[in-house]
């Protein structure tokens, strides 16, 4: 398995006492898989991805990236944010660049690359603007240009559309759909909208709160693009809700 | 047209104050030696430009003020930058800082003259130590309010020290920094004219202890309009400049 997480548990030292973000989670993911951590705010979500990209480790168990132990953020796997993270002093294109100047690419090089990125993700007539100039939609488009621009192993994002508007979030939950499948990443998204981790996802993670735990991992029988009207993706998504309303302990994975 | 409104505004205003100067001068029973008329003061200006004693003086003031100005902002900036990111450290610094802070820069003047004598040196210090403090502490308090996730992202991508620095943490604390460099302009510059009165034999803080000794208030009332104007002009300079960075920046508003 090329991610592996092993009865990992995380807690934290609240005014004195401990308090248990996530307990006991085990999840394997192939490479190339768009892994969905779904479920109610409050439930680890967050937690359980910062621990998997490095930020903050788990406290118990393990958490395995092609066999290595992580315990710090790595260059190879790249983050996205909800409020994007870009830096407002530097322009879309110096925003994108940022991960090549640390490696020892020419400078003409990094501005193939940025480009090619930018113009990927459609925003080519706004490599000099500043982020501030752009609406919430670009700018995280923006962030997605920046995270590609490094060729990354993994893609972690963590409600990346959670701040837009509804059109402007469908529209990137198309984006970057299309784009994972093109680019072949491996991408493990964290959101608490049902139906956007049943159009995004290839596995959803389903997560409950109190303490934080895996209820159960949904593989999305979904082929192909999805339609978010069709007939199968209702009746997905419908299945999705239900497991969230009953009261199974045990943690099973279901095929639909 | 906001410019054109301003500069109206500064006539209007520069306008008022001299009405008032001459109406107090047209009612008050002063010799004029004691209290000079606009007039008297603005021949005496003329004068001292004409013989060029007021651009050396001026001259001395501004080379002790950049070289003391400066030599702060650089010090005071790069530890912030440092004890900004070193909370632990700096918490057994600060206590120390907040003492010496609130000691007025003229309190060190006899210790200043013993050491260095008298010349540029008493004054460069005063005004060191007036522009340090005010910058160290905005600086401290810029980095370490940066907002988190600049540095989650600089790590993830990454971005090791010193890069870090110069990359992240002080483009993102810039505004709060340039808001302590720029009061502490002023502190300064109160503190080069009192540097100089004590300290010094040229400069416009001597040419105040000059024409009081030579009994010209003339001379004096002149002085104190260049010192007050350059102060306004350096003000200026340093707004234009910070709204300039900031707006290559990508803008604060
Ligand atoms: N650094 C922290 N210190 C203490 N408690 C934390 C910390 N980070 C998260 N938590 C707690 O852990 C729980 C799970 O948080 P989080 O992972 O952010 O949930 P989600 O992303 O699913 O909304 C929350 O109750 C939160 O208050
Ligand atoms: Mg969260």
């Amino acid at each position: 398995m090329y991610i592996e997480v092993q009865n990992a548990s995380k807690t934290f030292l609240q005014n004195g006492k401990k308090f248990t973000a996530f307990n006991d989670v085990s999840l394997s993911i192939e490479k190339g898989e768009f892994i969905c951590l779904l479920g109610p705010s409050g439930c680890g979500k967050s937690t359980l991805l910062n621990a998997i990209a490095g930020f903050s480790p788990v406290t118990e168990g393990s958490v395995k990236i092609d066999g290595k132990e992580v315990k710090e953020p790595s260059v190879k796997n790249v983050t996205i944010f909800q409020n994007y993270g870009l830096l407002p002093w530097r322009t879309v294109q110096k925003n994108v660049e940022l991960g090549l100047e640390p490696k020892k690419i020419q400078k003409e090089e990094r501005h193939k690359i940025a480009d090619k990125y930018i113009e990927l993700v459609g925003l080519s007539a706004f490599k000099k603007s500043h982020p501030r100039q752009l609406s919430g939609g670009m700018q995280q488009r923006v962030s997605i240009a920046r995270a590609l621009a490094v060729d990354p192993d993994i893609i972690f994002m963590d409600e990346p559309f959670g701040a837009l508007d509804a059109i402007t979030r469908m529209k990137l939950q198309d984006d970057i759909l299309s784009i994972s499948k093109q680019e072949k990443k491996t991408i493990i998204f964290v959101t608490h909208d049902i139906e956007e981790a049943v159009f995004l996802a290839d596995r959803i993670v389903i997560m409950t709160p109190n303490p934080g735990k895996i209820k159960s991992i949904v593989t999305v029988p979904l082929k192909g693009h999805r339609e978010r009207t069709a007939s199968d993706f209702l009746q997905v998504r419908d299945k999705i809700f239900d497991l969230f309303n009953m009261k199974h302990e045990e943690q099973i994975e279901y095929i639909i | 047209m906001k410019k054109l409104l301003s500069f109206k505004n500064i006539v209007i205003s520069l306008l008022i104050l001299l009405a008032i100067w001459q109406i107090i001068f047209s009612l008050s029973s002063f010799d004029s030696a004691l209290f000079p008329s606009p007039l008297q003061a603005f021949q005496a200006l003329i004068d001292m430009i004409s013989s060029g004693v007021l651009i050396s003086h001026i001259g001395s003031s501004m080379y002790r003020f950049a070289m003391g100005y400066v030599s702060a902002v650089v010090t005071a900036v790069l530890l912030g930058l440092i004890l900004g990111r070193l909370p632990k450290v700096f918490q057994y610094i600060n206590p120390a800082v907040q003492l010496l802070r609130p000691i007025s820069p003229m309190a060190w003047m006899p210790f200043i003259v013993l050491w260095f004598g008298i010349g540029d040196i008493p004054a460069i210090v005063i005004i060191f130590i007036a522009a340090f403090f005010p910058v160290l502490l905005s600086t401290v308090s810029a980095v370490s309010g940066i907002d988190p996730i600049y540095l989650k992202v600089s790590k993830n991508f990454g971005i090791r020290q010193p890069h870090i620095i110069w990359k992240v943490i002080f483009p993102a604390s810039f505004p709060q920094i340039a808001n302590g460099i720029h009061l502490a302009l002023g502190t300064a510059w109160v503190f080069l004219v009192a540097g100089e009165m004590v300290g010094a034999q040229s400069g416009l803080g001597y040419l105040v202890i000059d024409a009081r000794n030579n009994l010209r208030s003339d001379i004096l009332f002149a002085d104190i309009i260049i010192i007050g104007l350059i102060g306004l002009i350096l003000d200026t300079f340093l707004k234009v400049l910070e709204k300039q960075i900031l707006k290559s920046w990508g803008g604060a508003d």
